[in-house]
């Protein structure tokens, strides 16, 4: 039976993704370790994506927090609103529009970023001077990308619960520790740790795939704008995936 | 001394002073076969215009030479170590000697013109101090004629400006042998010209063995001391300029021809 072009075309593809991350952990352990790249990384992953993260986490918390409020009275439960905002954000909801939010902002800078190093001949440049394009290019910005979406995740969740107690309060009155003893009354280990730990995998999908789509950017300008483009597409699906993934496995491990 | 004996002297003069030897190299892609068993000496101090069309290979060739592209076969000699054969760390040993001036000036667009020049300092040499990075920086803008871009974002230069501080930052480490491929391609004649000149003072200046990718004929013309014509990935003639321009051949002429 023969496969269609578009199907081959997407095993084909996959092949290399899945090379490409061999290759980033064969890297990852060679010296020399470029910590001043990495570092450098950070700052520019992590703290430039800070003002956009809270805004849209904000934002998050508090439109969540008015659309569930009228259902519930209905009911007669407002007073569970917080504990269901609080399991909502932090098992779900800021996890996975954070690491949207960060696939749409960092997945298309880094696959842009380096497509265009590719077609205007920096990384050829970068080998010649003695310096190791993969380790400095991809491995660091994979590794920040790793390490930087935890803590802004972390980050999003905390404005999102201030904006969801500051929706509560406009037209209501709850106060600031009544909330916040109410949303962690109701949190258990087995709702933070398994988010948290996602965290982590949906970094390293926006990293490697903004990082793939950059190094194998080709076609000039053209070929730059349609990596950053399919960064963003490519890894905002894996981000999905890799969540039904870890659903399933903390509901097998009796968690959810 | 007879003829013979001569030949065999000059032979072994060339292979004394051969910087780069290049035996029978072939390299395809795909079902296009680029360079078919080409054959190249460059001898110290010597500067040598490999000339051919557009998407002839030349540029695959001096990719080759660094390590950028390996070949389907052959042999490529650099300074005696047999590139194809290198490691990691052993090519990185030979890229010292070798600068390398890209098409397309590939000058790292996130950085400012004296982090670009830094950029290969830092990665060879890891203790080297600041006060001598700067100094060296300088030196190489100075033999550019461009000192006053130190702090300029590449953008913010010129075509020519950038192909100078390209220039630059492939001399900073005083390479033995450079390449450049197509090092006066979308410039203005006068232009062109200054980088040509610069290019010839900078050889006399440090004793650098050239290499140039060139299809422009005054570029040609006032750098090369031997001219190589690829033609359907061979080495189809080797000679000075005078001797190939007066040349009677049909696929020569059209190189030479006003």
């Amino acid at each position: 039976m023969e496969l269609s072009k578009s199907v081959r075309q997407f095993l084909l593809e996959t092949g290399d993704i899945a090379r490409f991350m061999g290759r980033f952990f064969h890297q990852l352990i060679k010296p020399r370790n470029e910590y001043a790249e990495f570092f450098r990384q950070c700052y520019v992953i992590g703290y430039n994506s800070l003002a956009l993260v809270g805004l849209t986490g904000f934002i998050m918390g508090l439109v969540l927090t008015l659309q569930l409020r009228p259902s519930l009275l209905r009911y007669g439960v407002e007073s569970q609103l917080p504990a269901m905002v609080g399991i909502a954000i932090v098992r779900e909801i800021g996890p996975v529009i954070t690491a949207l939010i960060f696939a749409g902002k960092i997945g298309s800078s880094i696959g842009a970023e380096i497509g265009s190093m590719k077609v205007t001949e920096q990384i050829d440049a970068m080998e010649v001077s003695g310096t190791n394009p993969f380790k400095y290019l991809v491995v660091t910005r994979v590794l920040a990308a790793t390490f930087m979406l935890p803590v802004l995740v972390l980050l999003s969740d905390a404005i999102s619960l201030y904006g969801s107690w500051l929706g509560i309060n406009i037209k209501g009155v709850t106060s600031f520790d009544l909330f916040f003893s109410q949303v962690f009354n109701n949190l258990a280990f087995g709702d933070v740790l398994p988010a948290f730990i996602k965290t982590f995998f949906f970094g390293f999908a926006v990293g490697i795939i903004g990082c793939y789509k950059g190094y194998y950017s080709n076609k000039g300008t053209e070929g730059v704008g349609r990596s950053a483009n399919s960064a963003v597409v490519v890894s905002s699906v894996l981000v999905f995936i890799i969540d039904l993934v870890v659903v399933q496995i903390t509901d097998l491990m009796g968690l959810n | 001394m007879d003829t013979g004996m001569k030949q065999a002297g000059v032979r072994k003069q060339v292979a004394e002073t051969a910087v780069i030897r290049i035996r029978d190299l072939n390299i395809s892609f795909g079902g296009n076969h680029v360079l078919r068993d080409f054959n190249l000496v460059l001898t110290k101090g010597e500067s040598v215009v490999v000339l051919g069309k557009s998407g002839s290979g030349k540029s695959v060739l001096i990719k080759c030479i660094v390590g950028l592209l390996l070949p389907d076969s052959g042999s490529i000699e650099v300074f005696g170590s047999e590139i194809t054969e290198l490691n990691d760390e052993e090519l990185d040993h030979i890229r010292v000697k070798i600068g390398f001036l890209f098409q397309s000036n590939a000058l790292y667009d996130s950085m400012t013109v004296r982090e670009n020049l830094e950029f290969p300092l830092r990665r060879r040499w890891i203790n080297v101090e600041q006060d001598e990075i700067n100094q060296m920086v300088m030196e190489a803008l100075t033999n550019v004629g461009l000192e006053n871009t130190v702090d300029m974002m590449p953008a913010e230069l010129s075509g020519g400006m950038r192909k100078r501080i390209a220039l630059a930052r492939t001399l900073i480490l005083k390479p033995e042998i450079i390449l450049y491929d197509e090092p006066t391609s979308g410039l203005d004649p006068v232009t062109g010209r200054e980088i040509s000149d610069l290019i010839v003072e900078i050889q006399k200046k440090y004793n650098t063995s050239s290499l140039i990718i060139s299809h422009e004929m005054n570029t040609v013309r006032r750098t090369a001391n031997r001219i190589v014509i690829l033609i359907d990935g061979k080495c189809y003639a080797d000679g000075t300029f005078e001797e190939l321009s007066a040349s009677t051949d049909k696929e020569i002429q059209p190189f030479f021809s006003k």
